[in-house]
Parts: structure tokens; C-alpha cells; sequence
């Protein structure tokens, strides 16, 4: 008996260290970055860092604000396209589709999640581009090469998708089945029961959706660095290029090393994009906790 | 029986992926009464009663065959208008489901979205139907309230508000006391009694108590049929049927 109890605590203490352990990982890396930023930081100030746009390491010249603004560019136009699509595409899916429908389509939107990001990376250099390039920017402005902040917003569109689809779905199922029935039974339509009851439902679920995938969409960097353009400006429009964080990153760091600071400021980007994907955590969960307060109310 | 029929229920057949869920059911159900439908559990009483108002339509795998008549209409006819046959029927289920939303806004659904926009009318509508149900002096100062912050009895009596405020003829309703206390389930008890002037009401119960409390006509289902279809005490005490006798008795359940 003894033996017993003995083993079921020395389990459950075991379990808490454990689950202490990779959740300090998330404090050792905060620690960690901010150690290797320590030298750009003794030399530039937070307020130069990150609101200067001129980027020439050799000159010893770190401004983030270009790369800050290529990343909310690209993330922000990846959620304005997938939000809706997803929203009717996971309506589709729980509500419409027929059950024959709904047993091949589910595995397909999964499968979309499995395919690696190089893979989005080549479709968006060989299709998006050129289409942006030929067929959308023509109409608006008078060149563009394609490479562009859009382009990486749809190719970031469509890896994203999959996550907030299955997200929204799950989220529908859990609405019981009697709750819609008594909208139906009061004379509404399909339509009106989704709009009135099951989405304002769903509502705390669908934000809950679109924080994980933004949060996701901030750190994607291949196949963004690939149909982004690269470029160290702030984009103004959607058809100029961008440089997101991650993909400053991974183009640079382990090259030119030799330049000073330059280790440092790669860190200080790492570090950048870890502050904004927390602070960014932080601020959704206190809106959802209220939006949830709000509708039990 | 010598009232009219108020829903008319001609050879429907119900089957679901492949089992014959409802068999050939031939029944006419008065007007202005209170009607129970009794059976074991699994013998399809709810289903019987969801095809009332076409509830069963967005069940998978189902196939119904056959016509329910209400007010001489055909709601399974291919031109018959669902939003519009539903509007007729109010539909309480086993557990009270309010809407995400205020208590006045649970009552003001539905006229809301058959087009009822001043909010005078509103106004007036929402509280009738609060104190035909008995909610009135207990929510009037929390209107804006959320409805899941009342009790189960009080959301349950709220649902049925909910139903009334739409103008219905006919109340379904699914055993609508099971979730609840037995001074709710009283109240809502005198509710049907005292509804059944200007409603027909229909209901599900397992409870043959409550079935005899509440209830005029009694309807024996069992096994997908229709066994017995009488006034309640002579169901309940003279059943003419033996499997009737049966399950009064509570041999089969």
C-alpha cells in the first residue's frame, strides 16, 4: 500500500518538474537572446534600435523599423485573407457539406498542413509572382516585380489555413446540435442561426484560432524569404517588397560574422521577434478572458 | 374524437441510414388539447414529434416517406415553406437551451427575425410572453442580463417564452421537465395545462404521471408503431391493447 502511494506521488512530482523544465525553456531562451544582444544594446538605444530605418552594418547603422513593419505587413494581410476563407470554409465543412463531402475534404485541408514550407516557398516563386507581377499590380501600380509583401501574405495565407480550419472546425462541432434547433424551431433559417447563434457562439473559439495562427504566421520563415522580396525598406504599399525578422535572420546569420555587431543585432532580431510574438500572446489572452467574462455575462 | 384535427399525420415512414425508425404511422391529433406521446425509450417518440416541424431534415442518412398535414397543409410537400411551418410550432427540449445572448434578446429572437423591428413592439411583446410564463417579476430588472446566469427551471420557462413570443399554434415538447427540479417541473406542468386554451400541445414524457396530470389524449408508441391512441384515463387504466397494458403495468420499458 505504502509502496503504492509513494509511487503515485514520486509520479506526480516527476510530472511537475518535467512540465517546470520545458516551460522554463521559454525564460532560458528570453535570457538567452537578450545576453547575446547585450553588445548592439550598450552601443545603440531600444528607441534607435527599433525606430530608425537605416540598415548598413558595415557603417555600424542597425535600424529594425524596416523589418518590424515587413513582418506585421506580411502577417496582417496572411490573416485578412485566410480569416474569411477559413471562417466559410470550416462553416462549409461542419454545417453544409454532406457527409460523404465532409469525410474526403477533412483530410484534405490536413494534408495541406503537411506539406513542408519550401514546397509553399517554389509554388508562390513560380505562380503567385507571376501573377502578381502580370495580372494584379498592372491594375494599380505602374511596376512591381512581383516579389512583394502580398506575395508573402498569400503564401502565408494558405500555410496558415489548415490551422485555422481545423481550429474553427472543432470549435463548431462542440456547439450542440439542440442549441441550433432552437433557433430553427423559432423559424430562422440556416443562415441566421449561423450569424446570430453559432458564430457569436464560437465567438471566443474563432479568436483563439487567430491567435495561434498570427503567432505562427510571425516566425514563418522560409517560404516567406523566398517570395518577399528581401529588401531592407518599409513597405507602403502591398506591392513593395518587405524583410520580415525571420527571414533577416536566416539569410544572414553564420555570414558575415567578421562584420562587428552584426552577431549581436541578428540576436537582437531574434530577440525582437520573440518580445513581439509574447507581448502579442499576452495582450489576445487578455482580450479573449474578457470576451469570454463579456458572454458569460 | 370530435374536435378538427389540428395535425394530420397520413402513412409516414422515417428511416435512418437503414433502419426503419417510424413505421407507417396514420394519426390525427386534435386541436387545443394536450396530447402525450409514451413509449420505452429508443421506440421513436422524439422522432415523431420532430417531424412535426421538420426538425428531422438535418439528420443524416434519413429518408421520409408520407405526410403530416398542419391546418390541412402538407409540410412535406416539395413547394411547403420550412421556416414557415416552424414559425407555427414552438419547440421545448430536454434541457433548456437559451441563446448566447440577454434574456430580452432570447425573447425577441424570433420576432426580430420574422421582421418586427420597434422596439415598442418589442418591448411589449417580451414582456407578455415573460409573464404568460411566470418570469416576468423575476428577470424584469435584469432584462439585459445574461440568460444563462438563471436557474435551469427559470431558462427552461424562458425557452418556452422564447416559443410563445413567436405566435405559434402548437407546442412541442421534447420531455421538457427531465432536467429539472421538481417545483420547475410543476410549474411548467401548469403551464401546459393552463396554454392548452389557446395552444395544441404536444408532448414526449417517460413519466406516465406526468402524462396523466397533463395530458387529454395519450399516444402509445412502441417498437417505430403507433399501439394505442386514446383519452388518457382510458389509455392509462382500460388500455384495449395488451402490449399497452403492458407497459402501463411496467413490465416492458
Amino acid at each position: 500500500m505504502n509502496i503504492r502511494l509513494l509511487k503515485d506521488k514520486l509520479l506526480s512530482k516527476l510530472m511537475l518538474v518535467l512540465t517546470l523544465a520545458s516551460v522554463s525553456l521559454l525564460l532560458v531562451i528570453g535570457i538567452g537572446l537578450y545576453y547575446k544582444s547585450i553588445p548592439i544594446l550598450q552601443k545603440l538605444s531600444w528607441g534607435t534600435l527599433l525606430t530608425t530605418s537605416v540598415w548598413k552594418p558595415l557603417k555600424g547603422l542597425f535600424g529594425f523599423f524596416p523589418f518590424i513593419m515587413g513582418t506585421l505587413w506580411v502577417t496582417g494581410i496572411a490573416i485578412i485573407i485566410a480569416l474569411p476563407l477559413c471562417l466559410l470554409t470550416a462553416l462549409y465543412i461542419v454545417e453544409y457539406a454532406p457527409a460523404r463531402i465532409k469525410r474526403i475534404l477533412t483530410p484534405f485541408v490536413n494534408l495541406l498542413s503537411g506539406i513542408p514550407p519550401v514546397i509553399f516557398g517554389v509554388w508562390g516563386v513560380l505562380f503567385i509572382i507571376p501573377l502578381i507581377q502580370d495580372h494584379i499590380a498592372p491594375h494599380f501600380v505602374e511596376f512591381s516585380t512581383g516579389y512583394s509583401v502580398l506575395a508573402g501574405g498569400i503564401v502565408l495565407a494558405v500555410m496558415i489555413f489548415p490551422l485555422i480550419v481545423s481550429i474553427i472546425s472543432e470549435v463548431l462541432r462542440t456547439i450542440p446540435q439542440e442549441l441550433k434547433d432552437a433557433s430553427l424551431s423559432l423559424g430562422a433559417t440556416k443562415w441566421e442561426t449561423i450569424k446570430k447563434v453559432v458564430l457569436r457562439k464560437a465567438l471566443p473559439g474563432i479568436v483563439a484560432a487567430t491567435v495561434l495562427a498570427i503567432s505562427r504566421a510571425f516566425g514563418e520563415t522560409i517560404a516567406v524569404l523566398m517570395v518577399c522580396g528581401n529588401n531592407a525598406a518599409v513597405p507602403h504599399s502591398v506591392f513593395d517588397p518587405g524583410y520580415p525578422l525571420p527571414a533577416l535572420i536566416a539569410n544572414n546569420y553564420g555570414e558575415m560574422l567578421s562584420i562587428p555587431m552584426y552577431d549581436s543585432a541578428l540576436m537582437f532580431a531574434a530577440l525582437l521577434l520573440f518580445i513581439i510574438i509574447l507581448l502579442f500572446n499576452i495582450i489576445s489572452r487578455v482580450i479573449l478572458a474578457r470576451l469570454e467574462r463579456k458572454l458569460a455575462a | 374524437m370530435t374536435q378538427t384535427p389540428h395535425i394530420s399525420v397520413q402513412h409516414l415512414n422515417v428511416h435512418i441510414a437503414d433502419q426503419h425508425i417510424l413505421k407507417d404511422i396514420n394519426i390525427h391529433i386534435p386541436d387545443k388539447s394536450v396530447i402525450s406521446i409514451i413509449g420505452p425509450s429508443g421506440c421513436g417518440k422524439t422522432t415523431l414529434l420532430k417531424s412535426f416541424n421538420r426538425l428531422l431534415d438535418n439528420t443524416p442518412d434519413i429518408k421520409i416517406t408520407g405526410n403530416v398535414l398542419v391546418d390541412k397543409e402538407n409540410i412535406y410537400a416539395p413547394d411547403a415553406e420550412v421556416t414557415h411551418i416552424r414559425k407555427k410550432m414552438g419547440l421545448l427540449s430536454q434541457r433548456p437551451y437559451p441563446l448566447p445572448m440577454s434574456i430580452y434578446d432570447n425573447v425577441a429572437y424570433g420576432p426580430r427575425i420574422h421582421g418586427i423591428r420597434k422596439k415598442a413592439e418589442l418591448d411589449e411583446l417580451v414582456e407578455t410572453q415573460l409573464k404568460a410564463t411566470g418570469l416576468w417579476n423575476e428577470v424584469k430588472d435584469r432584462l439585459n442580463a445574461s440568460a444563462t446566469r438563471l436557474s435551469i427551471g427559470q431558462q427552461q420557462r424562458l425557452c418556452l417564452a422564447r416559443g410563445l413570443a413567436v405566435g405559434p399554434e402548437i407546442i412541442l415538447g421534447d420531455e421538457s421537465t427531465s432536467a429539472l427540479d421538481p417545483v420547475s417541473t410543476a410549474i411548467i406542468e401548469d403551464l401546459f395545462i393552463s396554454l392548452k386554451e389557446k395552444y395544441t400541445i404536444v408532448l414526449v414524457t417517460h413519466i406516465l404521471r406526468q402524462a396523466r396530470r397533463v395530458s387529454d389524449y395519450i399516444i402509445f408508441v412502441y417498437m417505430g408503431k403507433i399501439i394505442e391512441f386514446g383519452p388518457t384515463e382510458e389509455v392509462l387504466l382500460n388500455p384495449k391493447e395488451e402490449l399497452t397494458k403492458e407497459y402501463v403495468k411496467g413490465y416492458i420499458s
